[in-house]
């Protein structure tokens, strides 16, 4: 098995299929192992990494930190409200003064489109993007992808709804890559207020008409709404979003057969899911959830010059 | 001290001159001009062969920051960095701290510019006070001390109301309404061009129409008024289109593009370099390549840098916090010999009209600037030579620049401009 090419994860565009069923094959392995009575896999152990989220977060931050202890690695969190950036440091400041601790991997979640980038360009580190903006977050979109393979038994040719704010959305961008490069076709859907300009030049269709897009799919992945972009005028209120494009009891019923539902959380219920749906046996949020800490010690493991042959015998 | 510019090509297409000529300079003026003149007349001799010898570059477009950005630049080392780059005059926006809207501080910048000794600065004042957008500012009284124009440069005029005002009343003065074109509640927060770029790396876009919609409202009201409206940095093709058919239509409507908008695009963003960002931002092709259709087919009247330094701290951060805009006296010969002379065909000629020319004209510098008795107001450039960009060189104190390292056809040799003379040095 080849080594893994890259020093950093900054997001899917530069990898390519084999690099994700690399990281796939190599998550289901470590999957596996979770599942066993010991769950700790120490490759990491003497390895540090900091997780510097800039930008508040539950479940990404959750989901590394697990990784990152069942590898055996020493942890460091670094949240933006405990660091001195609300002194006013710069952020690049922030970066030297983290790389005199000299971390073996930075996790990064960072509001700013390219910050992940940004700390790879100035740290001698190697760096895991966990969301920059609305730009990627490539480790959602490899947890999806193992969700959907493990779920639907492949991850080629399957017709991929994803729905809502698009516009504003770093998981469509990094689903868009993966999934196009692995060969299926993506409809987006949403208000036209929220899907951004020239989008189908990523190889996408667009269908405003979210009940139509629908009806053949064989995933639907639904995205969070942020009640801020209700005031920021993007739909007039959570309600009529909901009726549009709301993924409701009435619009599950129309699904294919097999198809399933995801979310990458945290759902609003009854804006763009509705709790017979996220509760329903189609819904795989909740594997989602699992998931990522497998893809997560994946790519850390990679990252950090692991191989997959070294764990599967 | 009496110097020779020996073997030149002496360019000025507004006396119709194209020859190759020597040209002797004395304590500022041209003393002589002739197909050959003995080294022995000179103190001092400037070997140009193969170089234009070209009336002095006049800039529309620059922020000296002072006063009250010295951090990122002054009078000073802006002057020095305009010689350097083959500038011989240089309009200097009113957004500083205090801003440029009364007679006091015009006085005080033309003051340091004269004691920096180094290019000619022509300053232009606020449209409003402040640049507020409310009340016009004593546009009368900074004329006496020598403005060029007004604009609320770093912000549109804020309202159709004023707009209309300042055109009327700045008639009898004859100087232009120069508008930064920028729809602002359609840019709030963003950060780059609205496109298939912004939507790729999830950056907030500012839609072109935001320039476009202000072009038009400009134009609009300056049929009207008959006054004379300048749009600075344009950068779009409708906006282009707009201000082609307000010529056509014989309205006083000029324009300036700047370099950067005319080499570069939209795609360049996906560096995620934040000397990418500027206002407006850089468009995306089909805008880039109109542009030097409306270079070629003479809309564009004057190519102005938009000359926008800033500290490094200010651009070495997140690219949706950095500060707007490059520096561009160094670099603006090197960029555009390279790519309308060499790669579009542009005639010299023409650049020289772009870059001199009709800027002196906008700024009512007399043009026929070469010939004997004159003073010497001369940019000399190589359109041949190679030059790989180095801002070591740079004599600006900013460093803001995506050109830093690319290799260019094109560079300024020589700057004279009265007693002083600089020889140009950008590159390696």
């Amino acid at each position: 098995m080849k080594n893994f090419n890259h020093r950093h994860l900054l997001g899917i565009e530069p990898l390519s299929k084999e690099d994700i069923i690399q990281i796939l094959d190599t998550a289901k392995i470590f999957k596996g192992i979770c599942k066993g009575t010991n769950k700790k896999f120490p490759a990491l152990k003497g390895k540090l990494i900091l997780n510097l989220f800039m930008e508040n977060s539950t479940r990404t931050k959750s989901s590394f930190e697990i990784a990152e202890k069942r590898l055996g690695a020493d942890t460091l969190n670094f949240s933006a409200s405990a660091s001195s950036l609300s002194k006013g440091e710069s952020f690049y400041d922030t970066i030297k003064t983290l790389e005199s601790m000299e971390p073996h991997i930075v996790v990064i979640r960072h509001s700013s489109p390219g910050s992940a980038r940004f700390l790879a360009d100035n740290i001698n580190a190697s760096v895991v993007n966990a969301g920059d903006g609305a730009h990627e977050h490539p480790t959602q979109a490899l947890l999806d992808a193992y969700t959907i393979r493990e779920t639907l038994g492949t991850l080629e040719n399957l017709s991929i709804v994803i729905a809502g704010d698009i516009k504003h959305s770093r998981v469509v961008r990094s689903n868009i890559w993966l999934l196009k490069k692995m060969g299926n076709r993506i409809t987006l859907s949403g208000p036209p207020t929220l899907i951004p300009r020239d989008i189908e030049n990523l190889g996408v269709n667009v269908d405003f008409d979210f009940d139509r897009a629908i009806k053949d799919a064989d995933v639907v992945m639904m995205l969070r709404i942020q009640r801020e972009r209700m005031v920021e005028s993007f739909f007039p209120s959570l309600q009529e979003f909901n009726m549009l494009y709301g993924l409701t009891r009435k619009r599950m019923r129309t699904l294919k057969k097999g198809a399933i539902v995801m979310h990458p959380g945290p759902i609003n219920r009854g804006v763009e899911i509705n709790s017979e749906v996220a509760d329903s046996n189609r819904s795989v949020i909740l594997e989602q959830v699992s998931n990522g800490i497998y893809v997560r010690m994946a790519v850390l493991f990679l990252l950090a010059g692991g191989r997959i042959n070294e764990i599967s015998n | 001290m009496k110097f020779l510019i020996k073997n030149g090509q002496v360019i000025d297409p507004s006396e119709g001159l194209n020859k190759k000529l020597d040209v002797l300079v004395e304590d500022g003026y041209i003393v002589m001009i002739s197909e050959s003149i003995d080294e022995n007349e000179a103190d001092a001799v400037y070997d140009v062969k193969g170089c234009v010898v070209a009336p002095g570059f006049v800039d529309l477009h620059a922020h000296l920051r002072e006063p009250g950005g010295e951090r990122a630049e002054t009078i000073e080392t802006a002057t020095m960095s305009a010689m350097n780059g083959g500038f011989t005059h240089i309009c200097a926006m009113p957004n500083t701290s205090p801003c440029m809207d009364n007679a006091a501080i015009i006085s005080l910048v033309l003051d340091k510019a004269k004691s920096a000794g180094f290019a000619k600065v022509l300053p232009v004042g606020a449209v409003s006070k402040n640049r507020e957008g409310k009340e016009l500012a004593s546009i009368g009284e900074m004329v006496e001390k020598g403005i060029v124009g007004v604009s609320d440069d770093g912000s549109p005029v804020a309202t159709s109301d004023l707009v209309k005002k300042a055109l009327e009343y700045c008639i009898p003065f004859g100087i232009p309404l120069m508008e930064h074109a920028e729809d602002l509640t359609l840019t709030k927060k963003a950060v780059m061009n609205e496109g298939f770029y912004s939507t790729k790396l999830g950056l907030k876009g500012m839609p072109s129409i935001a320039e476009d919609i202000i072009v038009a409202r400009d134009i609009i009201i300056n049929s009207y008024v008959k006054g004379w409206l300048h749009i600075q940095h344009l950068s779009t093709e409708f906006s282009l289109n707009l201000v082609r058919d307000a010529k056509s239509r014989g309205e006083k409507v000029t324009c300036e593009v700047t370099p950067h908008h005319l080499f570069l695009n939209d795609s360049y963003l996906e560096t995620f370099n934040t000397n990418y960002i500027m206002k407006p931002p850089l468009r995306d092709e089909r805008d880039r390549l109109a542009l030097i259709e409306g270079i070629k087919d003479g809309t564009i009247d004057a190519i102005a840098t938009d000359h926008a330094p800033h500290p490094n701290e200010f651009k070495n951060c997140e690219i949706d916090i950095a500060a707007f805009g490059i520096i561009g006296f160094e670099t603006a010969i090197p960029v555009i010999l390279d790519l309308l002379y060499h790669k579009h065909c542009v005639s010299i000629e023409r650049i020289v009209e772009l870059m001199s020319i009709n800027p002196a004209k906008i700024v009512k510098i007399d043009n026929e600037r070469i010939g004997e008795g004159k003073k010497a107001d001369l940019t000399v450039f190589d359109p041949d030579r190679e030059v790989t960009i180095n801002s070591f060189y740079f004599k600006s104190k900013a460093r803001n620049t995506p050109f830093n390292g690319l290799k260019l056809k094109g560079t300024p040799v020589l700057t004279v401009f009265g007693e002083r003379v600089v020889e140009c040095k950008v590159g390696d």
